[in-house]
């Protein structure tokens, strides 16, 4: 944990950031497309296709309420992508972080210039969709700025535990575990698409768990402009997924690669 | 002068299996230092200790005074790596990768541009300073490998198998690139199972097998201590006769490898008029090398 935040003021991670940024300034339209395209498609065909049958929810227009949900569940999406099948291939097959452990870096910095990059590729996302749901109205109050810090914030609480699981992997085909055992469960049952007042009990107290269901706690009242509760619980929460996370990456890193 | 790397009896193992046990060597500053052995000799291995990427599981280590890996990555500001699988960055185009390199080191951009210049004309690709990896021949990502293990400015430059799978053309470049390294005063250590790098590059050479060092010396030390001046090498269909009739006083020592009878000796004329009276043999005469120092310390045997 100290040396993680040694680490972090050291600022030696942004040359891993800025290395990432540049591969994705040269590939940018092919990732925006498919970080940002689709669940604009979704949104635009649930919301008006399945809002139609549905009417109000939680006092909103559907389309409102799953644009909210949707910003979150594109930073994770986003994020989990960055964090698992790019960050494998500079790990395992392009061997590009062994190349960066040769030089000063050493694996907290690489972790943290991965994190900090797949957060900012979620941020990106969140800002695309939270400006179409603005064209839509849907989003009703400029407090809905403050969703961009939290994007950053859960985008790297999923890119730190993408990381995890990506320094245990021995091949792509790992994720799925973690996409089926995890990613889809949480996107289902975190209040993107419906709310979780319905869900069985037992439902909603794993959903408490989970960093999706407080990251949507806190984006939907700020886009909708609703009254908020439990700040600190949502933020706490999300925050410890990350620090977790990146604590845990860094050791198993650590492990596979100085062997 | 303090030497460049001190090792004492560092041990390494993976899974029970003890793949370095007990080295102990020393790189003095300015020397090229090989390390030669069969695969699995545990060559790779030392040389990851050395970098600081492998801690070792018994023994001490120092790296241009810096304990190691505790101080790993102080150390490797002043370190060049060049490894087997080259693993530049895919991503980017030869001058890129020196520019994205140099960052890791955190190098200012005045310093950076001049010293990729000079590297790129050091490497001889100046020319494809805006190409993108996968066009780049076999030598030449081995050529850029070198120059961005340079781009520190490194006193230390450890290379692994420098020049396994290039072509004659491309070795020879590698080779004076590597003796220009050398004379502008940096050390290197290197990993080979060539015995015509090691003999044309190493100062001194350490001959691995088993995890452990067989010997250590020259080339032409490890060549008179090991070996007679020279090997006839004999076989053909009178063999077998030559061996149960003929005149072998000039042979010192033998050995016989499937149908070739290798002849150690330090009168190669004498031999060679002694096996021209025999029908039915051929032999090829030679001076002795350092790849029969190298199969006598570790035997003939394949290694797969």
């Amino acid at each position: 944990m100290s040396r993680l935040l040694r680490a972090f003021i050291s600022w030696r991670w942004f040359a891993i950031w800025r290395r990432n940024a540049l591969v994705w300034r040269r590939l940018a339209g092919s990732a925006l497309l498919g970080n940002i395209g689709e669940p604009l498609l979704y949104l635009l065909a649930l919301g008006y296709g399945l809002g139609g049958f549905v009417g109000e929810v939680e006092g909103m227009s559907y389309i409102t309420f799953l644009a909210s949900g949707f910003v979150c569940a594109s930073v994770m999406n986003t994020a989990s992508f960055e964090g698992l099948y790019s960050a494998y291939t500079r790990m395992a097959v392009q061997e590009t972080w062994t190349a960066m452990l040769y030089t000063p870096l050493d694996v907290r910095d690489i972790l943290l210039g991965e994190a900090f990059w797949a957060a900012s590729k979620a941020l990106l996302s969140a800002i695309f969709i939270l400006a179409v749901a603005a064209l839509l109205g849907a989003v009703h109050t400029w407090q809905a700025l403050w969703v961009l810090p939290i994007a950053v914030l859960t985008g790297l609480a999923f890119a730190s535990m993408a990381l995890v699981v990506t320094a245990v992997s021995r091949s792509y085909d790992f994720f799925l575990y973690y996409f089926t055992l995890l990613l889809t469960p949480m996107l289902l049952f975190s209040g993107v698409f419906f709310p979780l007042d319905g869900m069985p009990a037992l439902v909603q107290q794993v959903a408490t768990l989970l960093p999706l269901t407080h990251a949507i706690e806190l984006v939907r009242p700020l886009m909708t402009g609703q009254p908020m509760n439990g700040i600190a619980l949502h933020l706490g929460v999300i925050l410890l997924y990350s620090l977790a996370g990146l604590v845990l990456a860094a050791h198993l890193i650590q492990r596979r690669l100085f062997r | 002068m303090q030497p460049i790397v001190t090792a004492e009896d560092l041990t390494k193992c993976y899974n029970g299996l003890t793949v370095v046990n007990g080295i102990s060597l020393q790189v003095q500053p300015g020397e090229c230092f090989g390390l030669l052995g069969p695969n699995g000799a545990g060559k790779t291995t030392t040389l990851r200790m050395l970098l600081g990427m492998s801690p070792p599981d018994g023994g001490h280590l120092k790296v241009m005074g810096y304990s190691i890996p505790e101080q790993g990555p102080l150390m490797r500001r002043l370190l060049g790596v060049v490894a087997q699988q080259d693993n530049l960055d895919p991503d980017f185009t030869v001058v890129e990768n020196l520019r994205i390199y140099a960052r890791y080191f955190g190098i200012t951009l005045d310093e950076r541009t001049p010293r990729i210049q000079q590297l790129l004309s050091f490497a001889s690709l100046e020319h494809k300073a805006g190409a993108r990896i996968e066009e780049l021949s076999g030598g030449m990502k081995r050529r850029l490998a070198i120059a961005r293990a340079l781009i520190n400015d490194p006193q230390l430059v450890i290379l692994d198998e420098p020049t396994t799978g290039l072509d004659p053309q491309a070795r020879q470049l590698i080779w004076q690139r590597l003796r220009a390294l050398l004379n502008e005063g940096r050390t290197l250590i290197l990993t080979t199972h060539y015995m015509d790098e090691a003999q044309r590059l190493c100062d001194r050479l350490a001959i691995m097998d088993h995890g452990v060092i067989l010997d250590v010396g020259s080339p032409t030390d490890l060549i008179d201590r090991h070996i007679e001046s020279h090997v006839v090498e004999v076989h053909g269909p009178g063999l077998e006769r030559w061996l149960a009739e003929g005149e072998r006083r000039w042979v010192l020592r033998s050995e016989q490898v499937g149908e070739t009878l290798f002849c150690y000796t330090d009168h190669e004329r004498e031999l060679v008029e002694a096996l021209c009276e025999h029908e039915g043999l051929r032999y090829l005469s030679r001076a002795a090398g350092l790849e029969d120092v190298f199969l006598k310390l570790t035997g003939r045997e394949l290694r797969e």
